[in-house]
């Protein structure tokens, strides 16, 4: 809730925080004075909070165009001799590992942190990796909150951890932790960065080979450094008392802690490198030991070759014995699960399941959309001919529902452009994808590149909603920025598209729909790449900016043949059908005027 | 729509229980399932609660914002579990295209008092639309949750920390509908004491 953002300046007391605020509390704490991010759930709340407080708190903020970016910018604070912070979505860290790889070699001056959002169950994401591996092959130090309050204090340590090792650290969270809203203890804010430069030093921070191979070394110095710095950790500690032994991190320590009875729990939070020798002695005193952690079994795995190396002879289970599931996230049922290896808690049986079939809900693009007008435009203009839609991430994607059914191939941010490349060169069907404004620029614009300078006939429609929408409105190149006190101008999409070399540019407003059919028309005839930009902003954002006027649009009955094109072919959420008339439900309708642009009898108009 | 009353409402409920000093967890969603799909909130209040997520059965309170989504998480309620359910349906676009269909309001109603004896329906719309606008709907559903038996927090609280977040000139909407809902649930409330049921 946005009153929060706020309220993390408080002194001192206590605050309901979402974990993402309670992160951003901690850059506070820690005299942060750089941050960086490009947005993505479920780590857009620090970045939200962040932007509100920066001006106050003495902060620099910006989204950067993307993961990698945000990292370069933060890594070289950081080396400027700043406490520097970049955040972002599981996935966003594969963007920017390119970076991150190199920059965990050359190190850090003052403190860096990354962290890492991972989706278990892929809520908001296109697949669940677990980016604890990522540390591991990174060869970054890992800390692993459970809960709000310890997602803001380990924010603080990590600072101090990564100025103690000269590296970054990574503050691993999940879904769960991320937006969990617990009550968190306020430390005092610090606020008294003093200047500095940066102090070259080329041996370190400029990684030729030479450099490198140095580095190297130094690295794995560093991480025998960590491993002593884990084993005296007091985020590894024991809660509990039983012969059972429990090994847990994250999200999954709370279900255990809550619901597991008779065991003795050690519980992880500082978990690359794993304390080994707390593991060891923990494991030795143990009858049996169960490794409870979502998606992969990281910790399981090292508690095994921990065993195996001292000749531990303790039963361990886990994934790896096929006692807990390694797809999706966990939850209290998931450890009342383990019934047969440990004591669990009673709970009341649960009522149900219901036999009654009910209609499924999947998310669909909001009423009065821009984007839904644009898919009905391009497919009016493809008329009987077929095409593959190549499509993004963001809102957009949800143009996979029925009845527009334009998402054919999706991978990741900016995937859209190459992949059309890639279908329009093998094959010869009609290809047209499409982008947002923002996953443009994050990796959109080199796929449209490599079009031109490989001639890939396809259509790209930019999608021009003036926001980044899906991950809360955030501001992006096209729109320039304005808080933090400071002020940009947007990029021209137009001229960009030109710059890279397209011959075909042309910008139409959705709304028009039939213009719009008719701009996208002379598009898909040109050869070669051709873009169309569809500009209207997001209504979500304009209400949220109280800039949105509505004009609420009703059905006259009367003119009503009950075709239904509007509702089955259109599909706005305000529609629907009541004893078989239509109806405009009017808290939804933003008055965009589409449905009655569709209308075959002009039976729909705005409410007198 | 739904998925902004839901979070309201845990926000409510939790800023309320931190004022009370109690002890509270709760978890949301956000992103992709705020367009339009079913979310759901979880809210803990207790000595020593750590997991934001509540087992299956559980639950000691389902607030139910629409009746189909509430069945849909019925398991996370037991028999001791109180339903507070809201019968006004949002229907899915699924099935104004023709591809599902949605029960009628009276069969889900049926389906929830074959599975539990501790149903509170409230028509939360039109008591929304009695105190003055149709917008107080989330209001009605605090005030009505407040008044059953297994509520922990004082009904005053939460009536604080809802008006504290509606925009001034709403305010006294929002205290009738808050009022409303809850003088509802208390009738529905000393009916099953007159008349106890008949297993
Ligand atoms: S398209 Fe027009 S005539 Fe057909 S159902 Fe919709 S409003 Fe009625
Ligand atoms: S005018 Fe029509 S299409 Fe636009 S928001 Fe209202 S109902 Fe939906």
């Amino acid at each position: 809730m946005s009153d929060c953002s706020v309220a993390v300046l408080k002194a001192e007391g206590a605050l309901l925080l979402l974990g993402n605020e309670a992160v951003a509390r901690g850059c506070l704490e820690a005299g942060v004075k750089v941050a960086a991010t490009y947005p993505g759930t479920p780590s857009s709340e620090v970045g939200t909070t962040l932007e509100r407080v920066a001006d106050k708190a003495g902060i620099y903020f910006e989204y950067s165009v993307n993961e990698k970016v945000a990292m370069e910018v933060c890594g070289a604070a950081a080396a400027s001799g700043f406490r520097a912070f970049t955040f972002m979505k599981h996935v966003g860290l594969n963007v920017a590992s390119d970076a991150l790889m190199t920059l965990i070699y050359s190190g850090t001056r003052a403190g860096l942190v990354v962290m890492s959002a991972d989706d278990p169950s892929c809520h908001s994401s296109q697949n669940e990796q677990d980016n604890r591996l990522f540390a591991k092959f990174a060869m970054m130090p890992m800390l692993e909150p459970s809960t709000p309050r310890e997602a803001k204090e380990m924010t603080v340590e990590a600072f101090r951890l990564s100025e103690d090792l000269e590296m970054p650290v990574l503050l691993r969270t999940t879904t769960r932790v991320s937006h969990a809203r617990g009550i968190v203890p306020l430390a005092p804010l610090r606020s008294d960065v003093p200047p500095r430069r940066f102090e070259k030093d080329p041996g370190r921070f400029v990684t030729i080979p030479a450099n490198a191979r140095a580095n190297r070394l130094k690295l794995i110095a560093r991480m025998k450094k960590a491993l002593e710095l884990s084993e005296l950790s007091p985020f590894n500690f024991t809660s509990g008392r039983g012969k059972v032994g429990v090994i847990t991190s994250g999200i999954a320590y709370t279900y255990a802690a809550e619901f597991l009875g008779e065991a003795e729990i050690l519980k992880l939070g500082f978990t690359n490198p794993p304390p080994e020798k707390r593991i060891a002695d923990f494991v030795s005193r143990k009858e049996s030991v169960i490794v409870v952690e979502e998606l992969e079994p990281y910790l399981e795995d090292e508690v095994l070759r921990i065993a195996k190396e001292r000749g531990i002879a303790t039963p361990i289970y886990g994934k790896r014995t096929g006692h807990l599931p390694r797809a999706f996230e966990f939850s209290p049922d998931t450890v009342l699960g383990l019934r047969s290896l440990v004591k669990v808690k009673d709970v009341p049986e649960a009522l149900g399941p219901s036999s009654l079939r009910l209609p499924s809900r999947p998310p669909v693009l909001c009423a009065g959309c821009p984007h839904r007008a644009t898919y009905y435009a391009v497919k009016l203009a493809l008329g009987k001919r077929e095409a593959v839609f190549s499509s993004d991430v963001g809102c957009y994607s949800l143009g996979i529902q029925p009845p527009l059914h334009t998402a054919d191939f999706l991978l990741c941010m900016g995937s859209s452009v190459g992949a059309a490349g890639g279908v329009s060169q093998v094959t010869d069907q009609k290809v047209v994808a499409f982008i947002g404004d923002s996953t443009f620029f994050h990796a959109g614009v080199p796929g449209l590149i490599n079009a031109v300078f490989n001639d890939h006939p396809f259509l790209l429609v930019i999608l021009d909603n003036g926001t980044t929408a899906m991950t809360g409105h955030q501001p992006n190149p096209a729109t320039g920025r304005d808080f933090g006190g400071k002020r940009t101008e947007g990029v021209d999409f137009e001229a960009l598209v030109r710059g890279c070399g397209v011959h075909f540019v042309r910008t139409t407003d959705p709304f028009d729909i039939k213009k719009t059919k008719e701009t996208v028309r002379e598009a898909l005839e040109f050869e070669g790449v051709s873009v169309v930009v569809a500009k209207h902003p997001c209504p979500l954002l304009l209400r949220k900016g109280k800039r949105l006027e509505t004009f609420p649009h009703n059905i006259d009955q009367e003119k009503c043949v009950r075709c239904y094109t509007c509702v089955r072919k259109f599909s706005c959420p305000a529609l629907s059908i009541k004893e078989e008339a239509v109806s405009i439900d009017p808290s939804l309708c933003i008055g965009c005027g589409c449905c009655a642009q569709v209308c075959p009898k002009g039976a729909i108009g705005v409410v007198r | 729509m739904g998925g902004q009353g839901v979070l309201l409402a845990s926000a409510v409920l939790g800023s309320a229980a931190l004022e009370e000093g109690k002890e509270v967890v709760m978890s949301e969603l956000h992103g992709m399932a705020q367009r339009g799909g079913s979310v759901v909130a979880t809210v803990r209040i207790g000595e020593g609660v750590l997991s934001p997520l509540i087992p299956s059965g559980g639950a000691n309170l389902l607030l139910g914002f629409e009746p189909a989504e509430s069945l849909r998480a019925i398991q996370c309620a037991s028999k001791s579990t109180s339903i507070v359910v809201n019968v006004h349906p949002i229907v899915p676009i699924q099935v104004s295209l023709g591809l599902e269909a949605y029960p009628p309001v009276e069969r889900i109603l049926e389906e929830f008092a074959r599975l539990s004896d501790l149903l509170y329906p409230i028509d939360a719309l039109s008591v929304a639309r009695e105190s003055g606008s149709e917008m107080a709907v989330n209001s009605v559903l605090l005030g009505a949750v407040c008044a059953v038996k297994a509520f922990p927090l004082s009904k005053d609280t939460v009536q604080e920390e809802l008006i504290r977040r509606v925009p001034r000139q709403s305010r006294n909407i929002n205290e009738t509908a808050f009022s409303l809902g809850h003088e509802k649930i208390r009738s529905l409330l000393s009916e099953q004491v007159q008349s106890p049921s008949t297993d």
